[in-house]
């Protein structure tokens, strides 16, 4: 069994205010192993945010265990999780985040500042960084010089800097234009495909759809952990229709082919459900067992 | 050291954010900057004026005892027509030969009186003294000599013109060996000696007018009061005026300086009953008491300006606790990023706080560079102040007009300190509002 890059042990979040506590989180449980791409979603209310709030050690949980690789983050202080943070986690954030005053190169290494390292060494790293994310001819320029999607790519080439157990992104082609998504999106991939842990809240089909697993929540439960392709199969939703390449779209015929109601129908093109599924849930659920 | 670079590198990150907003940033210096130059600027200008002052008093002497003739006013005068006060010469005497701690006692014997040489004339001052006198008073020669024991022994016509005097009197001649004639007196005086110029002095006190020296004629008293009687007669503006006057002065040198302060007692003691009469005619000064005088005010004046511009520093520094308040609510979101990016609460404390330091520490090196500014722009001031409004500048005193400020050197290493100190005080309340924001929040801010 490879490494856990993080494993939640009924994890559970409350939020006691004046009136009444809200139980954001009631107890998940799931591993994300090293290397996955999972992505995390949820209707607003299903405890998205709370649980990564408690993914980025935002937040310490009111119940439960929650591990990073073999470290026991529950109980940590704010300065304990602020190491952590600057250790062992990267954030991608839906509107870049970026600190106006540094250029591209100093945005970089902001993490290793806070680790107190930052030398000729890290600046070198930082560079590469820079250059693996496309960015290696403007290292000098400041926020205000580049484009969203460049934004989001110093982000992406801050949040590796430290070498992370996983990559944490909110909603990280939110602000971004379909073209620029699905830039974003295959870098995601190449880096998943180098060996870097992913985990993506969303709340797009689409953005899902590019990653290798799904958890959903509802009400504070997880409602699925699937493998990509059995919740596309559960939810109803085919690739993005930008670009598809040949092997996709033979995908998405087969889908649509093996696309059946629970009372037997089959369904017409028109009623291919993309993104949102919210609406579809009058099914038995299905349960399906994870190997690894 | 690695604290050394840490730091270095907090300060490099502040400087960069002042720089966002450099308006803003250049106005909260402002604050800080001019309460240090107020500070070394006020400082300055009370020490020049103390300093002159205390320069006034000390050419008085600080061994010196200077016992001077008032004359009263008229309705103490009594009914007869000749005004008669002053220091008598009996209690001069009793003064030298009772009070062994006096190394020199000088009679000086005054009266305004014209003089003149063939066709020049001039008005001036005749002064009947001792040999004494010239030491005293560390007069220099220009030519000749001063007068001798022997000449006021002898009650000898030598006269030492003082340089005034001398070029009114003898614009192209040497001055040596001439005579020059009062006319009022039918005298003559043979001219011994010439003085260099002698710097006027300002008035101290009541009873030490204001001295202009450089019309005074020199004479033996010994010869004074032999040509001239004690009663003294003017005519002016319609009417005659007679006084009776022994002596004008007694300027009275103590062996050493410790013995001043009894000596100015036994002195006073002697004179109590012409002292306490009530007529105001004679009046004791030591300089060395008006010199500890002055020297209290000083440090008086110092005091309350340093307490004004303690005061707009302050108010510099409340003015910082503002604009920092203001800059880290509005940099929220950015204290949220880096909370994200693993910063500690005390990480975010140290930014802000380097960076409100930062800023008071430029104000307080623009504060004294402008501080040391101070002589050089009041002399700028004054040379067009007289150029454009030279009627005004006239009329105020000496002392105003011809101050010469002089920085207090202590005053820039407090002033800066106090300015890095507010910088401290007024940074730290902002600093931990920034670090205790909660990072979850902060990122959802704006």
């Amino acid at each position: 069994m490879s490494n856990i890059a993080v494993r939640a042990e009924n994890l559970g979040k409350d939020y006691v205010l004046k009136s009444e506590t809200v139980h954001a989180l009631r107890g998940v449980t799931f591993d994300v192993p090293e290397g996955d791409y999972v992505a995390i979603m949820g209707p607003s209310g299903s405890g998205k945010s709370t649980l990564l709030n408690l993914l980025g050690c935002l937040d310490r949980p009111s119940f439960g265990e929650l591990y990073l690789g073999t470290e026991n983050v529950a109980t940590l202080n704010d300065n304990g999780l602020s190491d952590i943070r600057s250790k062992r986690i990267g954030f991608v954030f839906q509107s870049y985040n970026l600190i106006q005053q540094l250029n591209v190169v100093e945005n970089i290494q902001v993490p290793l500042y806070y680790q107190g390292k930052v030398n000729r060494t890290t600046r070198k790293r930082a560079i590469e960084l820079a250059g693996k994310v496309g960015l290696g001819d403007r290292q000098d320029h400041r926020p205000q010089q580049l484009s969203g999607g460049q934004m989001q790519r110093v982000a992406i080439a801050r949040s590796m800097v430290n070498d992370p157990y996983y990559i944490l992104a909110d909603e990280a082609t939110g602000n971004l234009d379909s073209k620029t998504t699905d830039e974003i999106l295959c870098l995601f991939e190449e880096l998943n495909a180098e060996g870097k842990t992913i985990i993506m809240v969303t709340h797009e089909d689409e953005v899902a759809a590019r990653c290798r697993r799904v958890i959903r929540l509802r009400d504070g439960h997880i409602e699925s952990d699937l493998p990509i392709e059995q919740d596309r199969q559960k939810y109803h939703y085919s690739m993005p229709t930008t670009e598809l390449s040949e092997d996709e779209e033979e995908d998405v015929a087969v889908t649509q082919a093996q696309a059946v109601t629970s009372d037997g129908f089959s369904v017409d093109d028109d009623e291919i459900v993309m993104g949102g599924s919210s609406d579809s849930h009058d099914e038995p659920e299905i349960e399906v067992e994870i190997d690894e | 050291m690695n604290a050394l670079m840490s730091l270095f590198r907090t300060w490099q990150l502040g400087i960069k954010s002042l720089f966002l907003h450099p308006m803003r940033s250049a106005l909260t210096v402002l604050g800080i900057f001019i309460g240090v130059a107020a500070v070394i600027w006020l400082l300055a200008i009370g020490e020049g004026i103390s300093q002159k002052a205390q320069e006034q008093i000390a050419s008085l002497g600080a061994r010196n005892i200077i016992v001077r003739s008032i004359k009263p006013p008229l309705e103490k005068l009594g009914d007869s027509n000749v005004a008669e006060f002053g220091l008598l010469r009996k209690d001069f005497n009793l003064l030298v030969n009772t009070i062994p701690q006096i190394e020199v006692a000088i009679p000086i014997r005054e009266m305004k009186i014209s003089f003149s040489f063939g066709n020049n004339d001039m008005d001036g001052r005749l002064v009947g003294s001792t040999t004494d006198y010239f030491n005293a008073t560390k007069l220099k020669l220009a030519k000749g000599r001063f007068l001798s024991p022997a000449d006021v022994d002898k009650n000898k016509d030598f006269c030492v013109l003082s340089m005034g005097i001398a070029e009114a009197l003898f614009p192209h001649d040497d001055p040596i060996g001439k005579r020059v004639y009062c006319p009022t007196n039918q005298t003559y005086y043979e001219v011994v000696g010439i003085l260099r110029k002698r710097t006027a002095s300002a008035g101290i006190g009541g009873s030490l007018a204001a001295q202009d020296y450089s019309r005074d004629v020199y004479i033996p008293i010994t010869t004074l009061n032999q040509r001239v009687g004690d009663v003294t007669r003017r005519f002016q503006s319609g009417s005659f005026y007679a006084e009776k006057v022994e002596l004008h002065q007694a300027t009275i040198q103590v062996k050493t300086m410790d013995d001043v302060l009894t000596v100015a007692e036994l002195v006073k003691d002697a004179l109590r009953t012409q002292l306490e009469s009530g007529k105001g005619d004679i009046d004791v000064v030591v300089p060395l008491e008006l010199l500890e005088q002055a020297e209290t005010t000083r440090m008086m004046f110092m005091i309350f300006m340093g307490l004004i511009a303690a005061v707009s520093l302050l108010v510099g520094g409340i003015g910082i606790m503002n604009i920092m308040l203001a800059t880290v609510t509005e940099r929220t979101r950015e204290i949220g990023i880096r909370r994200a990016l693993g910063a500690r609460q005390g990480a975010i404390q140290r930014q802000f706080l380097v960076e409100t330091i930062t800023l008071s520490i430029v104000g307080g090196l623009v504060g004294v560079a402008v501080g040391l500014l101070c002589p050089v722009t009041l002399e700028w001031l004054r040379d067009t102040l007289i150029e454009n409004f030279p009627e005004e500048m006239a009329s105020l005193p000496a002392e105003v007009r011809e101050t010469v400020p002089i920085i207090v050197p202590i005053s820039i290493p407090v002033s800066f300190g106090i300015a890095v100190l507010i910088g401290v005080i007024f940074g730290m309340y902002p600093a931990y509002r920034a670090s205790r924001m909660d990072p979850i929040e902060a990122l959802r801010h704006e």
